[in-house]
């Protein structure tokens, strides 16, 4: 978006005051982010900036790895206030066991589903698609309100069964939609040629139909993944301390003892959401690749 | 499938002679239930997880049986109770208390007390008390000859009409009792909505917080969102991309994590503060108070939505022909006038979808406010959440949040009709 040789200077003054408002939109979308990262590191107890950590030349005793001990459990010093114990490490075990469980089961109703949705002949198909992406629409706080009086009376409150349960719910949506757009571009005359050639419908759907919508599957689960992961709403009102996660520990932690470790475990998300994004934005494309071979 | 015509009478048979038509319509009915069946177990578990649960929840908003289980035949002998023409109930409403009271389910009347002091307060103690002494009465056999003389003799209380007229409230099944709560409303003795007392009115308060706070958000959002994505969509696809990452990464990055990182920056020993002083803006003991009050909430719920605007406005954005500006230009527009006429009005389903889905988004929050809100920053998500832990008043907790789905429902109502439901792109 060079500008021509032609621009009038107002044209210009314009142009640049509209590149500097976007750096500054970008600016505001990732500063937050960034400015954890080195506080994370401090020595201090305080989440900010130390002096010493301005300091220049840096000054090596206002930096620590302090803090990322303390989250792994590491307890040197006996008198600190803030717990130091496995809480962090117990909620990232439940955490991804959780995830884990609810992207398995989450991926695999949400593709057979998407696999029926896709098919021309789907009866009431809008009012399904609604249901299946109601989770998605309503707020959390409503939801967690509805499944905690529910769940109560099923005696699944303060368990892994109901925590699971609510997370496939959550996360099926994003599964469904991601599978049904990739399903989009899929060519049916790949079925009907191994059906023809005599394969059987499960071995169609793994030898042809599965690989072509891989992309698709994976990031659906990626995003079936993250959604669980980072719950807070229903784990606050759904879990006990048994079923501690991460996003419980880190608000307990943001509402109680303010301490960097809580910065810590946020550099380690902020460095899996990058994972997390890198992956799905080269699935993404190899997908587009496909699709365009396809077409072609 | 190979038919046979003979002639024009005949109907067209397949080879196994059934009507072509039957086949057809057969296969189609199979290919149908084949679809439903991959569709069904997951429509199933949503069902049973999540819509059930919601429609339990806005059941439990009008609930009121537990409370006549507890008092079914006081409730029956109330209705005869003629309020113009006898001061009080007649001696049958108070034997049947009498001997609910006294037989009754502990814990069912105390879960029915919770409930009795929500129309009045007082109900608690009053029943407690007595209560306690219809236990001595019937362990000792007390004859008791006027069952109203009794009772007024235990608490004076049970002759004070205003009790009495209270209990009105409660004798039917279902109620819109915490309908009216949830507005700030109540009724009075003679069972007329009525407003709250003075310190009891938040809620219309908080729904009006919630919603200005929701407008703000969104038209922060469109405000930094609109340039941003116009840039996007209009950089070469490398750096496009490049940039792009800007907008996805906080998308992906957890809730939390953005909040905490908000925390970090905007309290008093934070990040800006730390750097307005450091720039000689401002002196080092009036640094702002931007985190914990009203300020703090919408700063940090723009950053978390904004990706929600950018993303919609960009994918709308980015098939608007360039040469639509050009042939503006060409015909003598100048560029304001080009793009007001020619480019603002084509990215309107853009700004609808991405303006919507902010303010649905935006009106639901619940974490961020409760966070960074304080005091004065809390939204109608608060309250929901107070009482489904703290206060357990769960029919006012119901209420509120049916009314606020009612919104949502609207709101994705319009959405829909303008956009449509199945365009939602996640990034």
């Amino acid at each position: 978006m060079a500008l021509p040789s032609y621009t009038k200077p107002g044209e210009r003054i314009f142009y640049y005051f509209y590149i500097t408002f976007c750096g500054v939109v970008f600016f505001f979308l990732m500063a937050p982010l960034v400015a954890i990262i080195p506080i994370s590191f401090s020595q201090s107890p305080f989440m900010l900036f130390t002096e010493g950590m301005l300091a220049w030349p840096p000054d090596p005793d206002a930096w620590s790895f302090r803090w990322y001990r303390y989250m792994v459990g590491i307890c040197e010093d006996k008198n600190l206030t803030t717990p130091c114990g496995n809480k962090w490490m117990r909620g990232t075990v439940n955490s991804f066991y959780v995830g884990t469980i609810s992207t398995v089961i989450a991926t695999t109703l949400g593709t057979i589903a998407a696999l029926g949705l896709s098919k021309p002949h789907m009866p009431f198909k809008g009012l399904i698609m609604s249901i299946l992406i109601s989770p998605m629409i309503v707020p959390l706080i409503i939801t967690a309100a509805g499944m905690f009086f529910f769940y109560a009376k099923v005696n699944l409150v303060y368990t892994f069964t109901g925590i699971i349960m609510a997370h496939v719910a959550l996360s099926v949506p994003f599964v469904v939609i991601t599978v049904t757009a990739t399903l989009v571009g899929y060519d049916t005359n790949m079925t009907r040629a191994a059906q023809s050639l005599g394969a059987r419908p499960m071995k169609t759907f793994f030898k042809v139909t599965m690989p072509l919508i891989l992309p698709g599957i994976i990031s659906g689960a990626l995003f079936a993944f993250i959604t669980s992961f980072d719950e807070v709403v229903i784990v606050m009102f759904m879990a006990s301390i048994e079923q501690l996660t991460i996003p419980k520990q880190m608000w307990a932690g943001i509402r109680q003892e303010i301490s960097p470790v809580i910065l810590c475990m946020a550099t380690c998300l902020v460095v899996l959401s990058i994972l997390l994004l890198t992956t799905v934005e080269m699935l993404r494309r190899r997908s587009e690749n496909l699709r365009g071979i396809a077409h072609r | 499938m190979e038919a046979h015509i003979s002639t024009a009478e005949q109907v067209l048979l397949t080879t196994d002679g059934i009507p072509l038509k039957d086949s057809l319509k057969k296969t189609e009915r199979r290919n149908k239930i084949k679809a439903f069946l991959l569709v069904f177990p997951l429509l199933l578990f949503i069902i049973v997880t999540f819509v059930v649960p919601i429609f339990d929840m806005l059941g439990r908003s009008i609930d009121d049986s537990q409370i006549n289980q507890v008092y079914p035949k006081t409730f029956e002998e109330y209705g005869k109770w003629d309020k113009k023409a006898d001061e009080l109930p007649p001696e049958e409403v108070f034997k049947a208390i009498y001997f609910e009271l006294g037989t009754g389910d502990k814990i069912m009347i105390g879960r029915a007390l919770t409930r009795m002091n929500y129309s009045k307060s007082g109900w608690k103690s009053l029943i407690k008390k007595t209560q306690r002494q219809i236990k001595k009465d019937l362990k000792a056999e007390t004859v008791i000859t006027s069952y109203k003389d009794r009772l007024i003799e235990i608490n004076e209380k049970w002759a004070d009409r205003t009790y009495w007229y209270a209990m009105s409230q409660m004798i039917n099944e279902r109620t819109p009792i915490y309908y009216w709560n949830a507005l700030d409303r109540t009724y009075d003795a003679e069972m007329n909505v009525v407003r709250q007392s003075e310190e009891r009115r938040i809620y219309v308060k908080t729904w009006i917080k919630t919603f200005k706070v929701s407008v703000y958000v969104t038209f922060f959002c469109l405000l930094l969102g609109f340039p941003v994505a116009h840039l996007l969509a209009n950089l070469p696809l490398r750096y496009s991309n490049l940039l792009m990452i800007f907008v996805l990464l906080p998308f992906w990055t957890s809730l939390l994590v953005r909040t905490t990182a908000w925390i970090v920056m905007l309290q008093q020993n934070g990040v800006i503060n730390g750097v307005l002083v450091w720039l000689g803006i401002l002196c080092d003991d009036c640094r702002i108070q931007m985190v914990y009050n009203e300020t703090g909430t919408l700063i940090a719920m723009t950053q978390i939505l904004l990706p929600f605007m950018i993303l919609p406005l960009y994918s709308v954005m980015k098939v608007i022909p360039p040469s639509h500006l050009r042939a503006a230009a060409n015909l003598g527009a100048k560029p304001f006038t080009a793009f007001i006429r020619v480019y603002l009005p084509q990215t309107v389903p853009g700004m609808s979808a991405g303006g919507l889905l902010v303010f649905v988004l935006a009106i639901g929050y619940f974490i961020t406010p409760e966070l960074v809100g304080g005091k004065d920053g809390q939204l109608i998500g608060h309250w929901i959440a107070y009482h489904l832990k703290t206060t357990l008043n769960w029919g006012l907790c119901a209420a509120l949040g049916a009314i606020l789905l009612g919104i949502m429902l609207i709101l994705y109502w319009l959405y829909n009709r303008i956009v449509g439901i199945d365009n939602i792109k996640l990034g």
